[in-house]
């Protein structure tokens, strides 16, 4: 990963341009026309068609004719259903308590593994394995993991009934999807947390040692703070994913499908559902487009902070 | 490793026994229902040993999702998905890198902000296009020579529509631009001296050293297309072009049938089972596809 890549200052390289190139006008069109096509057809097109849904309105009857342009309508009606207001507020709490949880215990294990004991290679090596899981693959596991009449927590409801039931409240359906996405994002975390670990210098951990810090100082001092770039970098990515990624979508549809009661209706699963349920283009492409421009606030800090640790060497 | 600490040694290895119980626990509860009767997997609390009825799960989720033709088609479009992607990303970061034309930076901006715009927000348009993909072609023609063609192409149930929208979007791309970038200049140059042509220098320079590139993209392309759950789903109303993520669906109990847990478990154990090999086989190469994708 570039931004961890070195420390040492690189050499001021030109970063867009090579010294050597070949010159041809039509050549680097033909090579870059398959990938060209591709996101004409595939993100282009189709994005483009959510800008003008969000700004009009399907002909009445399924009649034939011109869209009908009703400018900020969309939003509006948008913006003023409760219903939406609560699937914001969901998709909120549920990205910001995935995020905690996955990021928390993926960084303690980093943190343990990066000691380097011995056999922790071995750890490292399952520690990485949610993350082969589809979500929802994970969906399907946990929903069972933590049914309220079956697997691991139902015994929790023969002290007393109801206890646990996702099935029935809302909260624990919440809490459901959390640990479902907490648990296969460790993994990934943990990859990138060990990667930014590594590649803090081992002869500054050395150098500290000499000083009389023990480890659980220097993992304060020196690895959290030299570690801040990576979990910065992870802290949007997580935050992004969880909120209009494939997983989420994956995982809710698996476990509780929104409900019980709506209160697992994150946006995603909202905007699909209202989409091909309700048939409703023109309000679901104005949820997309309040939910890009979020996407887009996140990754314009992402790339503004971690484009100035881009080195090549 | 530098001094000695028992105490801290000591509670290190335990902090990383609950972190390995956590991350193998559900794996084995999966495996441990697969193999178990419907009587034993539904008793509480839940029993960890491991049953006898392995093979009877295996057969009947087999049946019940048709996994057959489900892995099948979720193994072609996971091959066919990867090999695209790093061709046209080969491709493409290969035009942006090593020719100086104006349209590079245009290119490479258009490139970057399919980024911003994750499938499952687009994906009704998406989905409206892969029922007609020339739609676009037909709509510039008419408004420029205002000849109606009838022209038409639909991807819904087709491998090609499984296909197709993964492969366009900017991951690999953005490998592949600073993989080039990380190569000496000189490279190009003796190439050039020696009377290279373009195509000669990606095939026989660009291409051999790129292998690790490769490989790495291949493994996390595999892994991103198997586990592809929305798109699937929409797309194929025919059964027999449901991928394997797709049919998992058929495997939740419902409410009212038998909580037959142990086939579900046996069925997702199926079907997760191909990306946790890669994963773990080839884990140096996914850990560094991973790591060097994301900028």
């Amino acid at each position: 990963m570039a931004f961890l890549a070195s420390d040492e200052e690189a050499e001021p390289v030109d970063l867009m341009n090579k010294r050597a190139v070949f010159k041809s006008w039509w050549l680097p069109i033909a090579f870059a026309m398959p990938q060209l096509l591709l996101i004409f057809f595939f993100f282009y097109w189709p994005a483009t068609s959510v800008l003008t849904w969000a700004f009009s309105l399907e002909p009445a009857f399924g009649g034939v004719g011109e869209r009908l342009f009703v400018g900020w309508d969309n939003f509006r009606e948008v913006f003023a259903d409760t219903e939406y207001w609560r699937s914001v507020s969901l998709s909120l709490l549920f990205a910001f308590g995935a995020t905690a949880l996955s990021m928390f215990i993926a960084f303690v294990l980093a943190i343990c593994v990066d000691r380097q004991l011995k056999g922790s290679g071995l750890f490292r090596f399952f520690y990485i394995w949610p993350y082969a899981i589809a979500a929802p693959a994970v969906g399907l596991a946990f929903r069972f993991i933590f049914a309220p009449e079956s697997g691991l927590i139902a015994v929790v409801n023969t002290w007393s009934p109801d206890l646990w039931n996702p099935a029935k409240f809302g909260s624990h359906a919440m809490i459901l999807v959390v640990v479902c996405f907490a648990w296969k994002w460790i993994g990934y975390n943990f990859i990138f947390m060990t990667a930014g670990l590594q590649s803090i210098p081992r002869s500054l951990i050395e150098a500290s040692a000499m000083d009389g810090s023990g480890p659980v100082r220097r993992a304060f001092d020196l690895q959290i703070p030299l570690l801040a770039p990576t979990l910065f970098f992870l802290l949007v990515l997580n935050l992004t994913e969880s909120f209009v990624g494939p997983d989420t979508y994956g995982i809710v549809d698996l476990t509780t499908e929104g409900g019980p009661n709506k209160s697992t209706d994150v946006m995603v699963y909202r905007i699909v559902s209202e989409a091909f349920r309700g048939l409703n283009y023109s309000g679901a492409a104005a949820q997309s487009l309040v939910l890009i421009a979020l996407i887009m606030l996140f990754t314009f800090i992402q790339f503004r902070y971690v484009e100035r640790r881009v080195h090549y060497k | 490793m530098i001094e000695r600490t028992p105490i801290l040694n000591a509670v290190t290895y335990f902090i990383m026994f609950l972190g390995l119980l956590l991350i193998l626990g559900p794996f084995w509860m999966i495996f441990a229902a697969s193999t178990q009767s419907l009587a034993q997997v539904n008793t509480v609390p839940f029993n960890f040993m491991p049953g006898a009825d392995f093979l009877h799960n295996l057969q009947a989720a087999w049946q019940r999702a048709n996994l057959g033709p489900a892995l099948f088609n979720s193994f072609v479009t996971s091959v066919l998905v990867m090999t695209g992607k790093i061709v046209v990303a080969a491709l493409s970061a290969f035009a942006i890198v090593y020719f100086r034309s104006p349209l590079r930076h245009v290119f490479f901006w258009m490139v970057f902000l399919t980024l911003m715009l994750p499938l499952e927000v687009r994906v009704i348009p998406t989905y409206n296009i892969a029922a007609d993909v020339f739609a676009p072609v037909r709509w510039l023609i008419q408004t420029l020579t205002g000849i109606e063609l009838s022209l038409q192409w639909n991807l819904l149930n087709s491998y090609s529509g499984l296909v197709l929208p993964l492969i366009a979007t900017a991951t690999g791309t953005f490998l592949y631009r600073q993989f080039y970038m990380t190569l000496p200049d000189e490279l190009a140059e003796a190439a050039k001296m020696d009377g290279a042509r373009p195509w000669r220098f990606f095939i026989d320079i660009l291409l051999p050293l790129s292998r690790t590139n490769m490989l790495a993209l291949a493994t996390i392309m595999f892994v991103y297309a198997w586990n592809q759950y929305l798109w699937p789903k929409l797309m194929t109303t025919e059964a027999e072009y449901r991928t394997a993520m797709v049919a998992m669906r058929t495997l939740v109990p419902s409410v009212n049938s038998l909580p037959e847990w142990n086939i579900s478990m046996a069925g997702a154990l199926i079907i997760m089972l191909p990306p946790l090999i890669v994963v773990a086989v080839l884990q140096r190469w996914f850990v560094r596809g991973l790591v060097s994708t994301e900028k």
